[in-house]
């Protein structure tokens, strides 16, 4: 276990980004820059290792207890 | 002074040692091992403090952590520390004390005023007077407020103590070293578990040291002596004193604070005052007691009532008698263990108990000593101002609704005891659901909900027997589970004596046409008719009763009154206690002083300091630093008596007319390499990058996705994939994550690695018309003419036998070049361009002067990219590109963005070119209109222009590309300056930018 001190946090992992170049209208963007559930409960977001290794993680952390129940690598597809 | 209710023997204090001590000026003595509040006992002093509210004379309630009232300004070793229980800070020799919240003295409080008008401060009150008028909030009420309902004092002088944070770990933290701490630390110890037992109080033992028992044919006292020395000398046990767990979070990770030195005169050499310990417990055994509460009275805070337990601890731990004629007001047994310890040292108690018969082994006891006990008899009042006198009785009906004939009894203290409130803190802190057992009428934590586990009283258990044996079992099964050992301990025979049900009863009826305060809360003077007046008002939620009336909101969190509150909203409302339910237990479980929690980072602790491989050069020259992140950077270099104002403005004329070198280490580096590098930068700057040749720089801007400005810098291409990006000292860390998130979540398929490269290199700008010449005479076999160097080159060269990187890049507007060569010769550097230079009339330049000449030339920085403004503000939208996509473009859309009057970069100067106009003023068209008075713009940075020797600032505006050539006002109310101002050109001089490519 590290400590939670290593990290930064990075928001929402369930967030995609709109792809270059392509036509995005006001609301499908401002969803993308602005619109945030704030859940209570399981929420999948990203974590910095800022002290350490600087990878960008996903870890799904229950945002009421702070129990966290699974981490995934930057790339890795969240099942 | 004597110890006139000291007792001739007994106690676990040290009679060999006495000690004097001062209290509101008057010097008493009491013995080592003593608290503050046995020692003034022992001396009879009854008096320390004045309530809250109504400034009521207070006495002591309790002896420990539960204390509402004995609240003490501290003098220890030339320190003050506020809000010190008496009845927790430990005696000795010099300790100083005085009462707080009274005024002019404990003994006559104008204060105590409220008392008479107390009517008229009732639940609320606060809310409803104070909200009008609205402008007397800060001027009259708030000020009053303060000065009248004040605690301590804080000390406003820098804090001499050192505290200290550390960080451990065990199998099995055990919180409390009464029967069911020392139990299962025992029997997990012996497993060869990992365990640290902590115990807020000095002495180990808990109720052991004060209750008539027998284990294993030893006292309980002696019992739990054995214990301890057995636990310590093993060496997976961490057995600790004096040391509260006042935060159980997440993760199982408990919050410790440990008072190292309060206990002595002054703290050792090399030690802390206090320890803050972070503990990961695989397992926590909470066996934090229970607390005695009170039964709710007429006048019940008057000095001199107090809890029967804390009664007996005074007399058991201190030899101390807290009166010579007590009355033991009880509902259950525990009243009858503090009227024996009376009798049995000399002293006659009355008890009155609540219930018709009691029937138990101790009731026996207390009547075979010839105790005088009066059964369903209740106190209906205390009497005495400043001291319990007399007390009026009566008895009371089977139905607890009608009181007999008043009798007046004389007494000096009245002992009351309510029964036991289990300390279910951490248990709630930690997720846990509490639920309300019956049968001790208080809450219990219910299922567990991270790896805690409570044990003995903290449970509801009261009996000694069952508390010892189910303390054992789970210390040897959980510590089992983690070290597969079992050594099974026997239990060992228990004599104690059997108690018999409490009686449900906590509050005295008034008798007719009486009004006696009946106080709920003692420290925030919470009585009776405040819950009801809340309860009338509407207040259902017994979180919003608790806000209305205060209720255990003072600095004892309502460690005694919680429970009463509850039992009288529940009455009133006709529920029962559990379905009104408990207020949210949140940490600190007690006052944990500020110093513990900061630690050691204070001062040049609090964040790490980077000084360039130039410092000590800078230091020597009388360079006065300027904090910029995490550096200490030159601000100026004083020359004499100079001041910041004249040394700047020389250094920065030197630039305009000769040369200058200025320490630029602390920008922010980044080494972006790989083949996809280019088009990495393509994305991440909002111009274009495809197309940097080999060797040169760009200047680049980069933006957040909401189109607000990020950062900007030059970025070099060093060779085919390795470009040299620079970004602002402030920065550079977050440049450098925004990095890292776009190449590993969004566009992992770029080849593309970016590194920190701040500290590898040490650079240094040189500014000025002469600074080719410089240039040419450091590196002689270069060609550093505009043809040879450009302006935006890059060439790599031999600076005395050192590699140096070479950039024609200008912050200052001026023919400028930055050199980096390796860290390690920075230094090297330095002084050679110093030495060179002498010839050129070079002089260093700090931030001060840099400020100057890139605001003269409308240079944007941190003051203008301040994450609100957008390239357009800053006048950089001309590097912003049509043909492609990059981060944050889709933002600058929006249609605040693209308002025809949308804020613009101006410059500011003054009409009587004299005044300098603070930064952070506002720009409005008339100084006189009516307040709010609408805001055109706010100046971001001023400077004296060295060029045209008046004051001139920046400014971001409304429409300010339609401003230039207005006459407004610069407002500054803080300073109370109004300056009238001409709005011109953000590029105040050299608007062409030719100095620069010359």
């Amino acid at each position: 276990m590290r400590s939670q001190n290593e990290f930064s946090y990075g928001g929402d992992a369930s967030v995609k980004r709109p792809l270059l170049n392509k036509e995005v209208s006001d609301q499908e963007w401002d969803n993308f820059v602005y619109n945030r559930k704030s859940l209570r409960g399981k929420h999948l977001e990203l974590w910095q290792h800022i002290s350490g290794c600087r990878q960008w993680i996903k870890v799904e952390r229950d945002t009421s207890t702070h129990e966290i129940f699974r981490t995934f690598k930057a790339d890795e597809e969240v099942a | 002074m004597t110890q006139n209710f000291r007792l001739k023997n007994g106690g676990l204090i040290n009679r060999d040692k006495k000690l004097s001590f001062k209290f509101n000026g008057k010097s008493y003595f009491g013995f080592e091992g003593d608290t503050l509040a046995s020692a003034l006992l022992a001396n009879g002093v009854h008096l320390v403090g004045r309530s809250f509210k109504y400034h009521r004379p207070r006495g002591f309630f309790g002896a420990g952590v539960d204390e509402p009232y004995a609240i003490v300004q501290l003098y220890r070793n030339g320190e003050t520390e506020p809000n010190i229980k008496a009845t927790e800070q430990e005696l000795f020799d010099g300790l100083e004390a005085k009462s707080v919240n009274c005024w002019p003295s404990v003994n006559f409080d104008i204060g105590a005023i409220n008392n008479f008008l107390k009517i008229f401060l009732p639940a609320g009150f606060y809310y409803k007077t104070f909200m009008w008028p609205k402008s007397f909030w800060y001027r009259v009420y708030e000020p009053f407020i303060r000065k009248a309902a004040g605690l301590g004092v804080a000390s406003t002088k820098h804090d001499k103590e050192r505290y200290e944070h550390k960080y451990d770990y065990c199998d099995l933290l055990i919180t409390g070293s009464g029967p069911s701490g020392l139990a299962s630390a025992y029997a997990a110890a012996k497993n060869g578990a990992k365990v640290i037992l902590a115990e807020d109080k000095p002495r180990f033992g808990g109720t052991l040291l004060t209750s008539d028992v027998n284990i294993g044919n030893q006292s309980g006292k002696d019992w739990s002596e054995s214990i301890i020395s057995e636990l310590k000398e093993m060496p997976n046990v961490t057995v600790k004193n004096r040391s509260q767990i006042f935060g159980y979070y997440d993760h199982n990770m408990l919050v410790m604070s440990e008072k190292v030195s309060d206990h002595l005169p002054k703290t050792k050499k090399y030690h802390p005052n206090k320890r803050l310990w972070y503990i990961r417990a695989k397992e926590v055994l909470i066996s934090s007691g229970s607390i005695e509460r009170p039964i709710v009275f007429g006048n019940n805070d008057t000095p001199g009532v107090m809890l029967s337990s804390a009664a007996k601890e005074y007399l058991k731990v201190y030899g101390v008698l807290v009166g010579k004629k007590p009355l033991v007001f009880t509902n259950n047994d525990s009243g009858y263990e503090t009227a024996i310890e009376f009798k049995k040292n000399g002293v006659d108690p009355v008890v009155l108990d609540t219930r018709k018969n009691p029937n138990s082994e101790i009731v026996d006891e207390a009547r075979d000593l010839g105790i005088d006990i009066k059964y369903s008899y209740v106190v209906v009042a205390a009497k005495g101002y400043k001291k319990v006198k007399s007390a009026d009785i009566a008895s009371i009906s089977e139905d607890k609704r009608q009181l007999g004939k008043i009798e007046r009894f004389k007494c000096d203290c009245i002992c009351v005891s309510g029964f036991w409130t289990p300390t279910i803190h951490l248990a709630s802190q930690s997720g846990n659901k509490t639920q309300f057992k019956d049968e001790i009428d208080a809450f219990v934590p219910g299922k567990s909900k991270q790896n805690e586990t409570t044990l003995g009283a903290a449970n509801g258990i009261f009996s000694l027997e069952q508390t010892l044996k189910t303390s054992f079992e789970a210390g040897n099964e959980l510590s089992k589970k983690i070290t597969k050992t079992d050594k099974k301990i026997s239990v060992p025979n228990v004599v104690e004596k059997k108690s018999s049900q409490h009686d449900k009863f906590w509050c005295v009826p008034l008798p007719k046409g009486k009004n006696y305060k009946r106080f709920l809360d003692f420290q925030n003077d919470v009585a009776v008719s405040d819950i009801e007046i809340a309860l009338r008002e509407g207040y259902r939620s017994i979180e919003h009763v608790k806000r209305y009336t205060t209720l255990g909101m003072a600095t004892d969190q309502g460690k005694t009154s919680n429970l009463n509150g509850l039992q009288l909203v529940s009455e009133i409302e006709n529920k029962v206690v559990p379905s009104v339910g408990h207020t949210t237990f949140r940490p600190p479980y007690t006052p944990v002083s500020i110093g513990a929690i900061v630690g050691r980072e204070v001062g040049k602790h609090s964040k790490p300091t980077r000084k360039s491989p130039m410092h000590l050069w800078h230091e020597k020259h009388n360079a006065v630093f300027v904090d910029a992140g995490v550096w200490l950077r030159p601000r100026y270099y004083k020359n004499g008596d100079e001041s910041l104002f004249e040394a700047s403005k020389r250094e920065a004329k030197n630039v305009r007319s000769n040369v200058g070198v200025c320490d630029v280490t602390t920008l922010g580096k980044i080494d972006v390499k790989g083949p996809d590098a280019a088009e990495f930068l393509n994305r991440v700057y909002t111009n274009a990058w495809l197309k940097l040749p080999v060797g040169k720089a760009r200047y680049g801007v980069m933006l957040r996705e909401d189109g607000i400005v990020m950062d900007d810098g030059t970025t070099t291409r060093i060779s085919e994939n390795h470009y040299h990006m620079t970004t602002t000292t402030a920065q550079a860390a977050n440049v450098l994550s925004h990095l890292e998130y776009y190449l590993q979540l969004v566009w992992p398929e770029l080849n593309v690695n970016v590194v920190s490269t701040t500290e590898q290199w040490a650079g240094a700008a040189i500014a000025g018309p002469k600074s080719r010449d410089l240039l040419q005479k450091l590196f002689p076999k270069i060609d550093v003419s505009n043809e040879g160097l450009p302006f935006m080159g890059f060439i790599e060269g031999d600076l005395f036998g050192i590699k140096a990187r070479i950039f024609r890049i200008s912050f200052s507007g001026e023919l400028a070049y930055e050199v980096n060569v390796e860290s390690d010769n920075g230094n090297f550097m330095w002084e050679k361009i110093i030495e060179v230079g002498q010839e050129f009339k070079i002089q260093p330049y700090g931030t001060e002067a840099l400020s100057t000449l890139r605001i003269e030339m409308g240079h944007v920085a941190g003051s203008e990219l301040d994450g609100r403004t957008i390239p357009y503000d800053n006048g950089l939208d001309g590097l912003i590109s049509k043909k492609k996509d990059f981060i944050g473009k889709r933002s600058l859309q929006r249609s605040a963005f693209t308002a025809e009057d949308r804020q613009r970069i101006v410059g500011v100067v003054p009409l009587d070119k004299q005044t300098s106009i603070p930064e952070g003023s506002h720009l409005v068209k008339d100084d006189k209109a009516k307040l709010p008075n609408p805001k055109l713009g706010h100046i971001s940075a001023s400077c004296w222009s060295v060029e045209y020797d008046n004051p001139f600032s920046l400014a971001i505006m409304k429409d300010g590309k339609n401003m230039i050539g207005q006459k407004l006002f610069a407002m500054s109310p803080l300073k109370n300056k109004v300056i009238p101002v001409e709005i011109v050109s953000s590029h105040y001089v050299d608007p062409k930018g030719e100095r620069v490519r010359s």
